[in-house]
Formats: C-alpha cells, sequence, structure tokens
C-alpha cells in the first residue's frame, strides 16, 4: 500500500486540507481531494493534527564508523523517524573521520540503506578535525554523497587563514562552512558556562565571549571571500547581536540554534549530573530568551539537534570526567513547540521553515524541504499539537539514552512520519525497522 | 543531617552545633586517653582520590578517637588508577558495609555526585571537590576564629576576616566565605582580578585589590596556597610580584591590630604568599588549626553518625 489520504489535519498555516500521498509524492491537498487515487488510498484520520513537511536535521551524531556502542546510522535513522525527520545530517568527528570521500560514501550507503530517513554527510573541513591541512574537500563533494556541509564540529576551524581558505574553496561546488564556534585557548578544561554559577560551583568557566570571538572573526572572513558560512549551535545573546548585526549588513552567514540551548540554562549544573554537560555549555536564562528572540526573527535560521549520543559509562561520573553531549532527535519537535509555539513566539509556519525548508536550503538538500505542496516529495510529519507525553529514557530508539529531558512532561505527539511517501511512524510508532532489520 | 557536602547546606543552627559539639569533643583530646566509645563499631572510609595527607589524617585521628574503625582508600596504587570508575569504588565499599565515607576528589561536585549517586547508602562527607568547597576546613577555621576572637557559644558578629590569595581555585575560600558570612563576620576577598571568580560581586563578601589598604581593619586574615603553576596560566606575571603584592610579610604584619590573628590551610609555601616570619610569629594559629581540625571533624562524624542515638544527659555522658 502505498497511497494514503491524511485527513482531518490543518496545515502549518492553519489551512485544513486532507493531504493524499501517492507512489511517494504528495498529489492532493484540500478539502474533498477529486484525484483518482483519493478513493483508493488508505485513509488516516490524524483529526486535530498538524501535518508538517518532513523535518530535516543539518546536525546530527550518528557515531558509525567508530563508535557503534553509543549509536549507529540505523538506530539514528530510527529516533530521527519516531521524532519527525526525514533527512538527518551525519557529523564528520568519526572514528575514522568522515574527511575522505571513503567514508562519506560509506555513511552515505548505510543511510541508503537504512530506509528510514535521507542520512546526508557532513565532510571534514580540515584533515582529522585537526585544524591544519585541508581535507579533500571537493572529492567528498564530487562522491556519491554529493556533500556540501563541511564542518569540523566538535572542534572549532581555529586557525583564520585555514578559516579562510576553507571558505574560499567550497565556493566551486556551492558548499558550506558549518562553523563550531569556540576559540580553543580561552576554553582549556572548561566545563561549563562562565557565570555566577560555574563560580559557586567551581567548574571551570566557559565565557561567552570564546563564541562571540569566533563568530565576529568569521563573519567578517565570509564577507571578505563572499562564501557560505554556517554557525553551529549559537547558545550566547551575543552571538545572536553579532549575526543579526552580519545579516543586516547583507553578509552571507546563517545560524543554527539547539533545542536544549532553547529551554535549558546553566542553573541544571547546580546537581552535578553530567546529563547537563554539553558543548557548547547550557548558558544563562537571557541567552535562552535571546535565542528565543533570534530565532522567531529569523536572525537563528534553522534549528538543529546536535543530538550527541554517549554511552551510560561516560555520563554516569564525575561531572568533570564526562562526555560532553546530549541526545535529541526525538524530543526536538516537542522543545521547539514548548519554547517557541506554546509561548506565542512563532507559528507552526515559521517552525515548518526553521526545521525543514531552511535547513534543507542551506544543505542544498533538493529532495526534502519543499513544504506540503503539489507534486513534491511525500516527506511528511503529523503532530498532534493537544496531546503531551512524558520522556522516558529507557524507551528511546536510539541507542544512548543521555536525554536531559526524562521525566519531563513535553506538548506535541508526533502521530506519523512518511519518508518517500511511506510510512516511518504510525499511531506514534515506528513502523518499518528499516532494511537492516 | 545525613551529609555533609557543602557549607550551603547548613543553617546558623547547624554550624553552631557543630562548632559546640567541637568545643565539648576538644576536652577528650586534652584527656590522658584520648578515646570515646561513641562510633563502636562504625566502620569509615577514607576515600581519597586526591593526596593530602593532612586532611587524611585529621579525619583518621578524629574517626578513632570516637572508636570507629577506619579504611583508608587511597586512589594511587588501587583499582582506581588502573580506571575503576567512581561507581565501581562506591559499590565496592557500599558492599563492604561503609557507615560513612569521606571523600576527596578533584573533581568538583564529586560528594555531592556520589551522595545523590544512590550507589551508596551511608553518610557522604566532603573533604575536598575540586576548586568546589572544603566544609570542614571552614568549620575548623571558623572554629580557630571563635576561639580566639569570639565567645566561645555564639557567633562571628562584628569580625572582620580578609581572605587573601587565589580566591578562584580555593574550594577553601568558596567555604569560608559561606561559613563566615552566616556566621555574621564580615568577609573582605584579597587577590588580583584575574584570580577573583566572575560574579564574585555577588557573594555576600567586599572585594579589594589592595592588600595594605584592608590589613589595619581586619581581626584574621587567612592566606591562601598559591600554586607556582597558576604563573603558566598568566595568573600573575611572577611570584616575585605576586609576594609584593599580596603576600603577607614582617611590613603588612606590622600594619595588622595588635589583637588579629594570621590563618592559613596548609600547606605553606613559604616566601611566596607567607613569610616565615609571619607564619611562625606569636599571631600565628596555623599549628593550632591543625589541632583544631581533629576537634571540629570529630563533631561532623558525631552529628552525623551518632546524632540520632545521642544518649540522654549529653554528649560526654
Amino acid at each position: 500500500m502505498t497511497k494514503y489520504l491524511l485527513t482531518g489535519a490543518r496545515l502549518a498555516n492553519n489551512q485544513q486540507a486532507d493531504v493524499l500521498i501517492s507512489d511517494g509524492v504528495i498529489v492532493g491537498i484540500g478539502e474533498n481531494i477529486s484525484h483518482p487515487d483519493a478513493t483508493r488510498a488508505s485513509k488516516i484520520d490524524v483529526a486535530g493534527c498538524k501535518i508538517l513537511p518532513g523535518l530535516v536535521d543539518l546536525h546530527t551524531h550518528l557515531r558509525e564508523p567508530g563508535r557503534e556502542d553509543s549509536e549507529t546510522v540505523h538506530s539514528a535513522s530510527r529516533a530521527a523517524a519516531k521524532g519527525g525527520f526525514t533527512a538527518v545530517s551525519a557529523m564528520a568527528n568519526t572514528f575514522p573521520v568522515a574527511d575522505t570521500a571513503g567514508v562519506v560514501e560509506q555513511v552515505y550507503r548505510l543511510g541508503q540503506s537504512a530506509g528510514l530517513v535521507d542520512v546526508f554527510p557532513i565532510g571534514a573541513v580540515t584533515q582529522g578535525i585537526a585544524g591544519k591541512a585541508l581535507a579533500e574537500l571537493g572529492a567528498m563533494a564530487q562522491s556519491a554523497a554529493r556533500v556540501r556541509v563541511f564542518s569540523d564540529d566538535g572542534n572549532c576551524v581555529f586557525d583564520p587563514m585555514v578559516m579562510r581558505r576553507a571558505l574560499e574553496y567550497v565556493k566551486q561546488f556551492d558548499g558550506v562552512i558549518a562553523q563550531h564556534a569556540q576559540e580553543p585557548t580561552l576554553t582549556h578544561g572548561a566545563q561549563m558556562n562562565e557565570g555566577t554559577i560555574s563560580s559557586i560551583l567551581g567548574l571551570k568557566g566557559w565565557p561567552a565571549v570564546a563564541e562571540e570571538a569566533i563568530i565576529a572573526r568569521d563573519v567578517l572572513l565570509v564577507d571578505h571571500v563572499k562564501s557560505r558560512l554556517h554557525i553551529c549551535h549559537v547558545t550566547t545573546a551575543g552571538g545572536v547581536e553579532i549575526i543579526r548585526w552580519a545579516k543586516a549588513r547583507g553578509i552571507e552567514v546563517t545560524a543554527e540554534v539547539t533545542p536544549h540551548h532553547l529551554l535549558l540554562t546553566d542553573e541544571m549544573a547546580k546537581t552535578y549530573n553530567p546529563i547537563f554537560k554539553v558543548n557548547p555549555p547550557l548558558r544563562t536564562e537571557a541567552d535562552v530568551m535571546a535565542l528565543r528572540e533570534g530565532l522567531a526573527d529569523g536572525t537563528i535560521d534553522i534549528v538543529a539537534t546536535d543530538h550527541a549520543p554517549h554511552p551510560a559509562e561516560d555520563k554516569e561520573c564525575e561531572w568533570q570526567n564526562a562526555a560532553f553531549g546530549m541526545i535529541g532527535l526525538e524530543t526536538a519537535l516537542s522543545i521547539v513547540q514548548k519554547t517557541m509555539i506554546d509561548t506565542a513566539l512563532m507559528t507552526w509556519e515559521t517552525l515548518a521553515e526553521r526545521m525543514s525548508t531552511a535547513p534543507a536550503k542551506i544543505g542544498r538538500y533538493s529532495a526534502q524541504g519543499q513544504g506540503i505542496t503539489l507534486g513534491s516529495p511525500a516527506h511528511v510529519t503529523v503532530i498532534n499539537p493537544s496531546q503531551s507525553w512524558r520522556v522516558d529514557r529507557d524507551l528511546v530508539s536510539s541507542r544512548s539514552r543521555n536525554t536531559p529531558f526524562h521525566g519531563m512532561e513535553l506538548p506535541g505527539k508526533i502521530v506519523a512520519t512518511f519518508f518517500n511517501g511511506i510510512p516511518t511512524v504510525l499511531d506514534s510508532r515506528l513502523v518499518k525497522a528499516g532494511n537492516n532489520g | 543531617m545525613r551529609h555533609l557536602l557543602s557549607i550551603a547546606d547548613l543553617n546558623r543552627a547547624d554550624a553552631l552545633s557543630i562548632l559546640d559539639t567541637a568545643v565539648e569533643l576538644a576536652r577528650i583530646s586534652d584527656a590522658p586517653v584520648k578515646k570515646l566509645p561513641t562510633l563502636r563499631g562504625k566502620t569509615i572510609v577514607n576515600l581519597f582520590f586526591e593526596d593530602s595527607t593532612r586532611t587524611r589524617i585529621s579525619f583518621e585521628a578524629a574517626a578513632k578517637r570516637l572508636s570507629a574503625d577506619v579504611i583508608n582508600f587511597s586512589a594511587k596504587g588501587s583499582s582506581v588508577s588502573k580506571g575503576e570508575s567512581l561507581k565501581d569504588t562506591a559499590q565496592t565499599l557500599q558492599a563492604m558495609g561503609a557507615d560513612a565515607v569521606i571523600i576527596r576528589h578533584s573533581a568538583s561536585g564529586a560528594a555531592q555526585w556520589l551522595a545523590d549517586s544512590h550507589w551508596i547508602g551511608g553518610s557522604v562527607i566532603n573533604a575536598g571537590d575540586g576548586t568546589h568547597e572544603h566544609p570542614t576546613q571552614a568549620l575548623l577555621d571558623a572554629f580557630t576564629i571563635r576561639k580566639h576572637l569570639g565567645s566561645t557559644s555564639g557567633d562571628l558578629k562584628g569580625l572582620h576576616i580578609a581572605i587573601v590569595g587565589d580566591i578562584l581555585h580555593s574550594r577553601v575560600a568558596r567555604s569560608n566565605v559561606l561559613l563566615l558570612s552566616l556566621l555574621g563576620a564580615e568577609v573582605t576577598l584579597v587577590a588580583p582580578p584575574t584570580l577573583l571568580p566572575m560574579g564574585v560581586q555577588t557573594w555576600p563578601v567586599k572585594v579589594s585589590y589592595d592588600f595594605d589598604s584592608v590589613l589595619p581593619h581586619v581581626d584574621a586574615v587567612m592566606m591562601l596556597r598559591v600554586q607556582q603553576e597558576r604563573m603558566q596560566d598568566l595568573f600573575f606575571p611572577t611570584a616575585r610580584e605576586y609576594s609584593h603584592f599580596f603576600g603577607l610579610n614582617r611590613d603588612r604584619l606590622s600594619l595588622m591590630k595588635k589583637s588579629s590573628i594570621i590563618m592559613h590551610p596548609g600547606p605553606m609555601n613559604r616566601g611566596l604568599e607567607i613569610t616565615a616570619e609571619c607564619a611562625d610569629s606569636a599571631r600565628s594559629v596555623i599549628v593550632e588549626q591543625v589541632a583544631n581540625g581533629v576537634s571540629v571533624r570529630m563533631a561532623v562524624l558525631y552529628l552525623l553518625l551518632a546524632g540520632a542515638q545521642q544518649e540522654q544527659g549529653g554528649l560526654l555522658a
């Protein structure tokens, strides 16, 4: 059965409309669809739900190859589908690093074989993400994986000359450098946001300026060489301010915020529970509010999860010995609803732009992010905004359980996800284990 | 009270109760037989992930004077140095039936993390966690100040105490700021701006960069150890310059009130933050701090482990 008629829901723009999916394509939108397939399709009653374009994540750690103990392309694909995603972007800091055509093609094929979401590999900017010599960016762009996004994420491309060359070089294939903005010399051994709380807790501080200094430098660099720059996981009010300034000057820069930075603050560190240890760190309430405002007004273009799985032993220890990162694919949409929609800062239409259209555009993922439009590939996410659910780390589809939202009641239950017209989630349950079983 | 993790967990009455108990227990140390049967049958583990002979033996002496069995678990040469996790170590101690674990760790928050983990059932006492807190050091400092400058039973109202040196990296300073202000003392932190934490203006203290202007007004000056390696991280230019501006020396001694005392948590860097002349002067109570440490730690162990079963007729009945 490859024909589905979703009935009773509203689109992101709040229009009441049924959606007809046939053989991987959206062929009908509206009330009383007259398309011949409408009568043959299996009807799915999704009254009260929102039909959104399939979500696209521009920042995902799939951990394969190398750390299959914490996540695989397949397990992350399942988590992504459950979270309403139809595409993820595999960060390059694997073992080995995705700095050659061979590795990015391997990840790409693993994604295809899992078959639950599009997996777009991100290539490393520098060899071994060491910040010294450029990786073979052209070879990765030309490979079967068709890489357009390059990032040393986890590390900052801190040498300004290396950053300049990378920005210039990727222009030949319309690439973008996604920068992890963190001046390393200001954050040596840093554990959490530097401020009143880090001082009380005696945890080494991670100053906002370490992030902002790199953002400022790189918007000036990209203006100079006229390329494309994307700022990963902005966390500070100052960072938002610099990007706002850059955009006003017409500088080609885009930016992302993670769901966790839209909700959590450095207050969480008071528990010394490393589940809240993340890079970049959780900041202050004022920063959270500035991020929300930036996302609402478009200064921040997209939400990206920075889904970062870690095995239990790397989080069950002293804060300073614990790994940085938290998983986020399965909670992202709910967190954004809670922080942006339920607070009336943003509409569902804007959410669809920030979580589907814009990330696909930045990554040049042409088959993704086309909205719920006639003739588009049927990447569709159905959410029931009025149904809440409780996060349970023991029920996640990710191979790791390091969610900071465990036990939290969140709004918005994902009811169904369609990837290329095939349901990956129905009745809020994974319906397809993927091609690997 | 089940654990002692941070001074922030104590109220004024708790703090005074520990100090008052320490006063009573101090008498044991002066008796010919320095032992009470109070904690007979209790097992106390000194779990030291970081070297600190003086703190460890102080806790050990305190536990033994209360007749507890003491197990010293040092990370060096143990399974911890082979990569065993805190969790496994804690569960091992739990399996051995530890009634209290005294933990010293280089990671801030390690004591709280251990107490919140449910890996162990007994009491957790923080004997210094990273750059966070060292609550028993603050308690022994308050005990010492009270003995010299206050009344034997009251708080520290009206007293002015300067804490001088590497505040940023000092767990002793953090615990003392909380405890001394809780007990009503006025606290001034003296340090170069590089060694003051962000947001120090929100602490219940005054801050000064000018040691000489502070000294004439204080009743006690607490000198902190300054590690030479801070120089490599550019917290100050040279050891000489540090000593010049923030070291306690003969000239500064003459600025102090006659009644004032000199303190140091040890171990001292003689010649860096304090000259031998000051450390060994009549105003120095540094050696006495060590003795008081045993009494205060006895009080903490007593209140945590025997407090619930305290006999009628008072502590020493």
